[in-house]
């Protein structure tokens, strides 16, 4: 029980104080940094009440791809008014300090959730947190995700791919000057207009304008 | 507060929906900031989502996470392509300055 509370308390401080983070600090990479840091936290308060599979998936689909992609975008758009010598370390850069605050962070997470792994099972005196000691979350969750909600299942893969064509048409665009295939006009190119038979006259040669 | 039940689950999913609200409406930088503060809004729902499926034992409860998160990587990848575009037309996502539609 009171291994329930260390947990609680600590993943949820990191949380809370990395989303003030997030929406004061100054400078767009280190909110960015920061958001990691409370998806992190929040996925493992996830893994550790006993929703295991979901706590991972937010690591995959938050951390691995939402995530990076901010990153991206910051980055590409040069919005977070950084300076060209990021890497060059000239100039003092505080994207560095900041990133290696939060890995520490991060690294001390993990070592609280594996360390404690093996009080997991304490959490559940009470009797909540596991449905059925037989089945793991990953098994319930296929069992009724895949049965009962399979249309909620199928209508959110078609939002995946609308978000796909619709970022794709959004950032999508026509660069003049540029050689491409168009395999519609190459098969249906017919001999009558592609060759032309010119008669040539003794003397005076030919001269074609196209 | 030794014993952790579903309040203190409730609670921390509300502390970081309101600071989630309170980041988008301090926020005068740039319009990132805003989407980000959008998606803790939709990570303090998953998180009363999945504490009110773990103390009821309910699994649906993490079904509709699933769904929630599979909404949520959608609008951010909507949401970046309208601001890349937007910042390829003007040069500028400062909050201030996005007021063509004056509303």
């Amino acid at each position: 029980m009171i291994a329930h509370a260390i947990f609680f308390y600590f993943f949820s401080i990191i949380a809370i104080l990395s989303a003030i983070m997030v929406i004061v600090s100054r400078n767009t990479v280190h909110s960015v940094l920061f958001l990691i840091l409370d998806f992190i936290s929040i996925s493992c308060l996830f893994i550790m009440i006993g929703a295991e599979f979901l706590g991972m998936m937010m690591l995959i689909v938050y951390v691995g791809a939402v995530a990076v992609l901010f990153v991206f975008v910051v980055m590409l758009m040069n919005v977070s008014e950084q300076k060209l010598s990021w890497f060059r370390g000239s100039k003092k850069s505080t994207h560095i300090p900041i990133g290696l605050i939060v890995g520490f962070v991060i690294l001390l997470e993990l070592i609280v959730i594996t360390g404690g792994w093996k009080y997991k099972d304490t959490f559940s005196e009470t009797k909540f947190l596991t449905f059925d000691k037989d089945f793991t979350n990953t098994h319930l969750i296929g069992n009724v995700m895949y049965t009962e909600y399979i249309h909620l299942f199928q209508i959110s893969g078609i939002i995946l791919l609308l978000s796909m064509v619709g970022a794709i048409v959004l950032t999508y665009r026509k660069r003049e000057g540029i050689k491409k295939q168009d395999y519609f006009r190459q098969v249906s190119r017919e001999y009558e207009d592609s060759v032309k038979l010119v008669e040539v006259e003794f003397n005076k040669g030919v001269k074609l304008d196209d | 507060m030794i014993e952790i039940g579903l309040g203190h689950y409730l609670t921390l999913g509300a502390i970081i929906f309101s600071l989630g609200t309170i980041g988008i409406f301090l926020n005068r930088k740039n319009i990132i900031v805003i989407l980000m503060s959008i998606e803790l809004m939709l990570l303090a729902v998953n998180i009363n989502l999945v504490s009110f499926s773990i103390y009821l034992e309910d699994i649906v409860g993490q079904i509709f996470t699933m769904l929630i998160l599979t909404v949520a990587a959608a609008e951010a990848a909507i949401g970046l392509a309208i601001i890349v575009s937007y910042y390829r037309n003007k040069g500028s996502v400062r909050v201030e300055e996005i007021n063509e539609m004056k509303g």
